[in-house]
């Protein structure tokens, strides 16, 4: 199954996570592994799920892209393909 | 997860913040089977073939945009040099094929369409001459039309009689454009040596070599190269080279993936990725400001030609081993009115068309995108073609020859042209005359190849 990374970055607030999982849960992207950190009160969060073959990777990016502006953080997603070709031989 | 935090950061930093992107995909297609004894036959021919073997590249390119999040600037095709295609064209014939080319690029949406374009590198055919001949009509009566002349090369040496037709062509376009400041000049290179998988323009076109249709790659990334540079200060120049390699070894990764995934969904061979660092006028999307971020204060002064050697040769060093296939250019380009560090250069005086010449001894492809005065004499642009194809020729390399005589300006003023092509400040040529030594014409003969000094 092709997968996506998920990258999400701004100022810690209520309800980042679950805002995110909420998004993918609809869109039936499983999370394949998840971390998440406080540097000095910016919350960073990397997250791996799988990408079903219905899912529109687009689609799916607008919808974390609307997420991230109405809470006023960064989020990105990114086939994985690209880290495996740019940090992989 | 596989990948580090570190990692993944910093392709997302590439992308959102250092603008690294694919500068282009172009599709490179024969037009072999095209000609016919009637142009309008030909030309119908073109245009169907265009069209059919084109019509998902916009499509494709953008959904490969969207899915991988790296924005994709341009969407070219690059067709067989149209001189080819029939021997007995008359002028018309010619422009007809240029106005199909145009309508072609418009209907499938693309960016540029290059190839109206002649390889009379040993003498002219008579489909070459009447090629020359509508040059100037051809590039200011159209929009999307690049076309390309190669001049000279090592195994033929330097064809004087065309670079003088080039300068004249050059000089004439840019009258007819003059309202444009002279941008119909900018979609015609002059080349030696030239590549036929090149997938930049002005210069691309789809040689007679090459297959049926094929996808070409060029990628870009100045930006990512510098940040590259300015992490570490202090740090000698062969660990230098060895971080620029690590770098462009991972944008050209990006460039391998996009063109084989482009051309699997077209279903036509993946050609090549050009390795070229091809600058936009985006600020910090410079090859200048990489040699700056070297240790140079202005790109220009002594030293530049130097470290420019060492950029492009790690450049090719990195994306050799990130390609299965490697070709066009392939070198940092240097193009003044496309690099907002170039034409602070000029400004401030750092920067002079003899030094540009130096530095294209050692890189790709040439003086490039140069706007110099209106009046400059056609064989002052003979000449300063003249030049640049002789580095080519004696280092057997490609050079090539982008330049504007801007009608009714002269050394200091600036013309903007707008888009991927910039603005370009007025740079002083040597005004001593060439006239005697163009004139004389004829064919410079091709060097011998030992004795290399």
């Amino acid at each position: 199954m092709e997968r996506a990374v998920i990258t999400v970055m701004g100022y810690d607030q209520v309800g980042i996570v679950a805002e995110v999982t909420k998004i993918l849960a609809a869109s039936n992207c499983n999370i394949v592994d998840i971390t998440q950190t406080l540097m000095q009160g910016i919350f960073a969060m990397i997250i791996l799920i799988n990408l079903p073959v219905e899912t529109d990777l687009t689609v799916l990016r607008e919808k974390l892209l609307a997420a991230g502006e109405r809470m006023g953080i960064q989020i990105t997603i990114q086939h994985e393909d690209i880290y495996r070709y740019m940090h992989r031989i | 997860m596989g990948f580090s935090p570190e990692e993944i950061l910093e392709t997302i930093n590439m992308i959102n913040h250092l603008h690294f992107d694919i500068r282009t995909v172009t599709l490179g297609i024969s037009l072999l089977d095209c000609g016919d004894a009637d142009p309008k036959v030909t030309a119908d021919n073109i245009y169907k073939k265009i069209l059919s073997t084109g019509k998902k590249l916009v499509p494709t390119v953008k959904k490969m945009e969207r899915l991988y999040g790296v924005p994709i600037i341009n969407t070219r095709v690059a067709v067989t040099p149209i001189s080819l295609l029939n021997r007995r064209f008359s002028p018309e014939g010619f422009l007809l094929i240029a106005e199909t080319l145009d309508k072609a690029a418009d209907e499938l949406g693309i960016d540029f369409i290059g190839g109206f374009s002649a390889l009379v590198q040993k003498g002219f055919t008579n489909s070459d001459r009447a090629l020359f001949s509508v040059l100037p009509e051809a590039l200011s009566s159209t929009n999307k039309v690049c076309a390309s002349l190669n001049v000279a090369s090592t195994k033929a040496g330097i064809n004087m009689d065309a670079i003088n037709l080039a300068a004249a062509a050059i000089k004439k376009a840019a009258a007819l454009s003059a309202r444009a400041a002279g941008i119909a000049c900018a979609k015609l290179v002059v080349f030696a040596n030239a590549p036929e998988d090149n997938p930049f323009m002005a210069g691309a076109f789809h040689g007679i070599g090459e297959a049926e249709a094929t996808i070409n790659i060029g990628i870009s990334g100045p930006g990512v190269v510098r940040a590259t540079i300015q992490r570490f200060p202090g740090l000698d120049l062969g660990a230098l080279a060895e971080e620029i390699k690590k770098t462009v070894f991972k944008i050209t990764r990006v460039g391998e993936l996009i063109g084989r995934k482009v051309s699997t969904e077209l279903e036509l061979p993946f050609g090549i990725v050009d390795l070229s660092l091809a600058p936009t006028p985006a600020p910090g999307d410079s090859v200048a400001n990489i040699l700056e971020a070297m240790g140079l204060e202005k790109c220009g002064t002594h030293g530049t030609t130097a470290a420019l050697a060492m950029l492009n040769d790690a450049v090719k060093k990195g994306g050799a081993m990130a390609s299965s296939y490697v070709g066009g250019l392939s070198g940092a380009f240097i193009p003044v009115s496309e690099d907002a560090g170039m034409i602070e250069a000029v400004e401030a005086g750092a920067l002079s068309l003899t030094k540009l010449e130096a530095m294209t001894a050692v890189c790709s492809v040439g003086l490039d995108m140069i706007a110099v005065p209106g009046d400059t004499p056609v064989e002052t642009i003979a000449g300063i073609i003249a030049d640049e194809m002789a580095i080519g020729v004696i280092n057997n390399k490609t050079t090539a020859v982008r330049i504007i005589p801007v009608p009714g300006r002269g050394v200091g003023e600036k013309v903007s042209f707008g888009g991927l092509l910039g603005e370009a400040p007025i740079m002083a040529v040597n005004t001593y005359g060439s006239q005697e030594f163009v004139r004389r014409g004829g064919q410079i003969p091709a060097p011998i190849r030992a004795l290399t000094n």
